[in-house]
């Protein structure tokens, strides 16, 4: 899976066995392989028949639960606390978790369906599930004890939403320069954490939160060790929630942390290997945004295309367009980067086809536009993955 | 209560969604790359079968989903056992033969009554009508054929002792009816809301069982009792006008000749 994604980032003509093949260039090197559906692998477009049901369940959830109050929760910018409780119920919250914690047992190819059916509706609520299933759920079962895994799983699978805490005010893209600090009690039963994190996704819904803290700052990225804090931690507080462009329904907030105390059960996997864990994870999680950008592109055609084909004001010469960029969509599946890239451009051209209603907030069209544009920053921005992608090609290239 | 057990036809039709077309030679409504989906008759008949189900404790023993219809109607049936049907049963149809395609009332009715002696069902809960035929005769033809009695068109269902209190809408007001189980209830539309399939119950789909057939496996006549003339599209709507009062109503009448 990581391959594939390496392979869809690097230009046609430049692509070499040799390196695809190199273990560990976009996965964390220990990272063992993970089935990507629970068949045999299978062309992209082909879902398996698990997935096609699912698909058509979540997107009929999506048209009739989810769009009625996609407007809504877009001025409110408040997720709506029933589409929450919907969404566990439906088992869209654990997704891949293990039917003995109370998940669903699917495939990380069912994440990918379900978030892309919610984003052709929805961003705002496709980025809750993608963030909670691909980070926060996989954390726990990639690298929980047994322990962790036992108390945490089940409430994440049914009803407690998680949250990822990785960015701070002085460290985004360069995450590993994160100041927010842990220290061991002496008994070494527990760890005090101190610090700030911003941009926490689902943070104004979430009761459990992965914070990466560094225990040895002497040692650098090498001290990054991955905690598990729960609401209402003393010195643990959600502060500012921000005002956005986009995915406005889904929280992203200011989290601080003063001395807040956490038990040693707590420590996600081992001290120090914490970083291995979030590049990891956000590999994968990548995959997820690519799929939210997909369905968010196809969900603006569509809107558009409706609007186009039933207005009173048809323009013929329209009806062509959008199948033009209709055809070159499914080719953009699960493309972090580039995926972003057409969803801005689709939903930026859907506005224009709709004309004065693309521009109005009466639809949806101006909000799957403002939406788009998260894309290309979040779990890692456009730029820093094209740097990523020219670094690689330097490796590989460049003459000693 | 007398302990139940359900059995639910399911057809598979395409979509309610999509805007069907009439085939070239205007024989059928073309289905070959349509959206295909369970009969939302049907769905609401599976969802009040586990409603009875959650309502009484213990006094379902078994719901099982039919269908009869193309290899494709299995993805169906797993989507009614998604919604909790326990088991499924499927009669693949063979499209390339004429006498399989279509299946008319009365024959599926036949094959129903088959289904019910063989596995012992004691209540039928089906759609009053499929929505691609909208012959709307199944139910009572099999109710008639089994010499059950029958409660069409139910709008509620209650199951009380060994009979089944069946509320239905009728001009004017609800009609109460109660009958004796077995039964065989047809439902409408606002029964109740059917379930999505939740991503749990689509596991569990996987593993239920479902057994397939074949029509030779039955001893029922098939025999084609109608025969279609022809299908033909509705006639394009003609646009209407406006009119400012009543007075305007009247001479617009006036001059079209209708009063």
């Amino acid at each position: 899976m990581a391959t594939s994604a390496l392979r869809t980032a690097i230009p046609r003509g430049l692509r070499r066995p040799s390196l695809l093949l190199r273990p560990g260039l976009l996965s964390a090197q220990n990272t063992s392989r993970r089935h990507f559906s629970d068949v045999n692998p299978t062309p992209i477009f082909h879902l398996t028949e698990t997935e096609e049901m699912l698909k058509e369940s979540v997107g009929r959830f999506a048209r009739d639960v989810v769009l009625p109050k996609a407007r809504e929760m877009d001025e409110n910018e408040m997720m709506d606390k029933s589409i929450v409780e919907q969404l566990f119920e439906q088992g869209l919250m654990g997704v891949e978790v293990e039917e003995a914690y109370g998940g669903s047992g699917m495939g990380f190819g069912a994440v990918v369906v379900a978030i892309e059916e919610l984003a052709r509706i929805d961003p705002s609520v496709s980025v809750l599930v993608d963030v909670h299933n691909t980070l926060v759920n996989t954390a726990f079962r990639t690298y929980g004890s047994t322990l962790l895994k036992k108390k945490y799983l089940p409430k994440l699978a049914t009803g407690t939403v998680g949250s990822f805490c990785l960015s701070e005010p002085a460290s985004g893209s360069d995450a590993f320069a994160l100041q927010t600090k842990a220290v061991k009690s002496e008994s070494g039963g527990s760890y005090k954490i101190t610090g700030q994190k911003m941009w926490i996704t689902n943070a104004a819904e979430s009761e459990i939160f992965i914070v990466f803290a560094n225990i040895a700052p002497e040692r650098g990225y090498k001290g990054i060790t991955a905690f598990v804090v729960e609401k209402g931690m003393p010195g643990f507080n959600i502060a500012k929630k921000e005002k956005k462009l986009g995915i406005k329904a889904s929280s992203t907030c200011v989290l601080t942390f003063d001395d807040v105390e956490v038990p040693a059960d707590n420590l996600l996997g081992k001290e120090g290997e914490g970083y291995k864990y979030a590049i990891s994870l956000l590999n994968e999680g990548r995959i997820g945004i690519a799929a939210q950008m997909t369905g968010l592109a196809l969900g603006a055609w569509e809107n558009a295309v409706k609007y186009e084909c039933n207005s009173k004001s048809r323009k013929p010469e329209l009806k062509l367009r959008p199948r033009a960029h209709y055809s070159s969509m499914p080719s953009e599946r699960r493309k972090p980067a580039r995926a972003s890239q057409v969803a801005q451009k689709v939903s930026g051209s859907a506005i224009e086809w709709m004309g004065g209603m693309g521009f109005v907030r009466e639809g949806l069209a101006e909000k799957y536009w403002r939406d788009s544009k998260i894309g290309a920053i979040y779990e890692g921005t456009s730029n820093i993955q094209l740097q990523t992608i020219a670094k690689l090609l330097q490796k590989e290239y460049k003459e000693q | 209560m007398t302990s139940l057990r359900i059995l639910v036809p399911i057809k598979r039709v395409i979509d309610y969604a999509v805007k069907p077309r009439v085939n070239a030679t205007k024989t059928a409504v073309v289905t070959s790359g349509v959206k295909m989906s369970m009969n939302p008759f049907d769905e609401l008949s599976i969802e009040e079968s586990v409603r009875l189900r959650e309502r009484n404790k213990g006094a379902v023993q078994d719901i099982l989903a039919f269908s009869a219809g193309p290899t494709k109607a299995a993805d169906t049936l797993r989507t009614a056992m998604a919604m909790g049907a326990d088991r499924a049963l499927l009669v693949e149809l063979d499209e390339n033969r004429p006498k399989e395609r279509d299946l008319e009332p009365l024959t599926v009715a036949k094959l129903l009554r088959e289904v019910v002696h063989k596995e012992g069902c004691n209540m039928v809960i089906c759609g009053k009508q499929s929505i691609d035929d909208d012959s709307g005769q199944t139910g009572q033809m099999l109710a008639g054929l089994l010499g059950w009695g029958q409660a069409t068109q139910a709008a509620k269902v209650e199951v009380q002792g060994d009979e089944v209190v069946v509320t239905k809408e009728v001009d004017g007001g609800e009609e109460v009816v109660r009958v004796k189980l077995p039964a065989v209830v047809t439902t409408d539309l606002r029964l109740n809301e059917p379930r999505y399939a939740t991503l749990p119950g689509i596991m569990k789909a996987k593993k239920k069982p479902m057994e397939k057939k074949k029509l030779a496996d039955f001893n029922v006549d098939f025999k084609k009792r109608l025969e279609t003339l022809e299908v033909v599209e509705p006639p394009p709507r003609q646009g209407g006008g406006k009119v400012d009062s009543v007075d305007g109503l009247i001479s617009r009448l006036k001059e079209l000749g209708a009063i």
